[in-house]
């Protein structure tokens, strides 16, 4: 045992409502003023401003509540316990591995604490060509400031670990501009575990903060519940149907809980709320649910460094850069953010191309090795419209997203640029992850041969850890189910409070967006509600 | 080895009608499990693909034997960790490299125990790059489930370079 105090643990101790569904037998049925589904950024922002505002809340949320005493940094435990499909989940042909989480608290459970507020230049083509007249950077202003304040969002003063120090020295070589990452920690051990669970609390996630604060302002939380489908009353939303998971999570047990509210809010996150509206046949007369669904796909390179990187070590994700986001028009070629990824051996074996002699000499670099990666702006050219969302025979979800040519023009660019870049950091040799590509000794070499590699499916290695859309939130309802108020068309109690509202991707990791918007969100729902200013959160 | 690259280039439309196939009649010939089970067929088939997949990693000597199984054991315990729907996406995988008419119309050898790794590799390798999407996330899946879950191990990490978590905070 760890002398960490689980904030967690103490709030169970202290009586906070917590029902596991794994544990019921039998049917149940529960009240409640608002049913929020997820416990996500969008959920726990909302479920916090809520039950502040004297709401009585029920937050249902199909993973495990889990907590620092759980969180031993080691990937074989924490993948399939935190994260949606073992951290293997997968778009529809297999192509993309997706990074989501699954446990109260979802994605903010496991980020890498990176914060960004949206990049104006994305606000100023919402307002364009979704309607969105209330989303300029000057009217999100307030509610990112808030929320920064409520999660800790600040400067990281703790100098960048070795791998991302290579991203800045590179960069600089060659005149790229870079800049550090604001973060959410409070007291940071600076371990860099943050994608396993923070072990120490310091992370300011939804886990620790909101969702303890809804609780102890009399909340409910039932865990290992998966919502099933809506159940429709003229255009009200009369109940919300959920399976009660087995305590592995993998398979319903049997009990079936009905919740009834005044109002629903669907914050499961992309992927997982476009598809509660899809198995409930929500209303969708333009045929837009589960459609621009993005994902910043991701290419990965790496740098093979004489002296050792060790990125496993370390706060992940302190430096970036946006120039190659800036140079150009933002529905113009398309561009991408520069980071890089923590090293752990689970995430990097499996990502390192190839098998027998070939990967064993790879991993036996594994302490020398800086990663690198680059996240595709999507859903900006005229041909990058994202992902569609089925619903498997079983009704679980599958994205269905395909390449664009322009978006694979973006990542042979891409995978061109971090090679020069690691080079210019002094790397020894360089691998782009791609099947077909070799350990390059010099950027010649590099540039001669990445410009050759086919940009396919499956042969380049893609990933992504940002879902978004789904829902699409527009001012105009031929473009956007959700009106800019996150209230769901043609529903007079639905609302949706996540990043599926996104109708493009956001450009920079996404959590603050979602935290800020959100909160804007649930601050006027709270206000419709009972007829009050909403309460502001604060941090403690 | 040659036959079995020509062999490939042939698959083409036949060979995804035949895998789809084979997928549903693999299907029929068990009841779809809730859970992926690993039989005997699936074992023969992991200890033949791992020393392969593994390489220079699976220790030679007296240990070799107790590593092997081990690493079959961590990938059946990582398959049973994904969700039902998958599970039963690699049980069907495993199934058609278990049945003799689909494993040597797709991976183009002979049973799993006669298989000498140099055909395991070419097998590996030619799905790696294999026309049929369906044949490259096979191998997708297969490198993923083996490599990833050698190397979640604590066992495995003094090898890279790796020293593990923070002890006092991991125990």
């Amino acid at each position: 045992m760890s002398a960490v105090p689980d904030p967690i643990q103490a709030g169970l101790a202290a009586g906070w409502k917590v029902i596991d569904a794994a544990t019921l037998d039998g049917h149940r049925t529960l009240e409640a003023d608002v049913v929020v589904i997820g416990s996500g950024a969008g959920g726990g922002v909302t479920a916090e401003i809520l039950a502040l505002s004297g709401l009585k809340v029920l937050i249902v949320e199909e993973g495990a509540l889990r907590s620092s005493k759980d969180f031993k940094m080691r990937e074989a435990e924490a993948y399939p316990a935190l994260y949606q499909e073992s951290a293997a989940r997968k778009t529809r042909d297999k192509s993309i591995n997706i990074l989501q989480g699954k446990a109260v608290g979802g994605s903010t459970t496991v980020n890498w604490t990176s914060s960004f507020r949206t990049p104006p230049a994305t606000l100023a083509f919402w307002q364009r060509e979704f309607a969105l007249k209330d989303y300029s950077p000057e009217a999100l202003a307030p509610w990112f400031a808030m929320m920064e304040q409520r999660l800790h969002i600040e400067d990281w003063p703790t100098p960048p670990n070795e791998n991302n120090e290579l991203l800045r020295k590179g960069a600089a070589k060659l005149n790229i501009p870079v800049a550090a990452i604001r973060r959410n920690v409070k007291g940071c051990w600076n371990l860099g575990y943050c994608g396993m669970g923070c072990p120490t609390n310091a992370k300011q996630s939804m886990l620790v903060t909101t969702i303890p604060s809804a609780l102890q302002h009399g909340a409910t939380l039932l865990t290992h519940a998966r919502a099933e489908r809506f159940v429709w009353q003229g255009d009200r939303a009369d109940s919300l149907q959920c399976s009660a998971l087995s305590a592995d999570g993998l398979a319903p047990s049997g009990s079936r809980i009905t919740l009834r509210a005044r109002h629903f809010v669907v914050a499961g996150g992309a992927i997982n709320s476009p598809a509660l509206l899809l198995r409930s046949r929500a209303p969708d007369p333009h045929s837009l649910l589960g459609r621009r669904t993005f994902l910043h796909p991701t290419l990965i390179s790496a740098g093979i460094f004489e002296q050792a990187v060790d990125g496993f070590s370390g706060a992940p994700q302190t430096i970036y850069s946006d120039h190659f986001l800036e140079t150009q028009a933002i529905d113009g070629p398309v561009g991408f953010k520069l980071e890089v990824p923590p090293m752990h051996p689970v995430l990097l074996s499996t990502t390192m191309a190839g098998f027998g002699q070939l990967h064993a000499d790879t991993m036996r670099q594994f302490s020398h090795l800086q990663g690198m990666l680059a996240l595709l702006r999507d859903g900006f050219h005229a041909d990058s419209r994202g992902g569609r969302v089925h619903l498997r025979s079983d009704g679980s979800p599958e994205l269905d997203y395909v390449m664009s040519k322009p978006m694979w023009e973006g990542a042979q660019r891409a995978l061109l640029t971090m090679a020069e870049i690691q080079f210019a950091a002094g790397a020894l040799k360089v691998a782009p992850v791609h099947e077909q590509a070799r350990h390059y000794s010099s950027w010649a070499e590099a540039q001669k041969e990445i410009a050759a590699l086919p940009m396919k499916p499956l042969q380049t290695r893609v990933a992504s850890a940002h879902v978004m859309g789904g829902c699409t939130m527009s001012g105009d309802e031929r473009s956007g189910v959700v009106a800019g108020d996150g209230r769901y068309r043609g529903l007079s109690n639905v609302s949706v409070h996540d990043g599926s509202l996104f109708p493009t991707s956001i450009g920079a990791n996404p959590q603050l967006s979602i935290y800020g918007m959100t909160a804007r969100l649930a601050s006027q729902l709270a206000q419709q509600l009972t007829g009050k200013p909403a309460a502001q959160p604060r941090a403690a | 080895m040659q036959t079995s690259r020509r062999s490939f280039l042939k698959i083409g439309l036949a060979g995804a009608v035949t895998l789809a196939a084979g997928g549903l009649l693999y299907r029929q010939f068990r009841a779809a499990p809730q859970q992926f089970e690993l039989d005997s067929p699936g074992r023969d088939m992991l200890a033949a693909v791992i020393p392969v997949m593994l390489g220079p990693v699976l220790p030679d000597g007296p240990e070799r034997a107790a590593a092997l199984d081990d690493a079959i054991e961590a990938v059946r315990i990582a398959i049973v960790g994904l969700p039902l729907a998958v599970q039963k996406e690699v049980q069907d995988l495993f199934g058609l490299m278990a049945l003799a008419p689909t494993r040597r119309l797709l991976a183009g050898i002979p049973p799993w125990a006669e298989a000498t790794p140099e055909q395991i590799a070419a097998f590996l390798q030619s799905w790696r790059g294999h026309r049929l999407a369906l044949l490259q996330s096979a191998y997708h899946a297969l490198h993923d489930l083996i490599i990833g879950s050698w190397y979640a191990q604590p066992a495995h990490w003094a090898a890279i370079g790796y020293p593990g978590p923070m002890k006092e905070l991991a125990a």
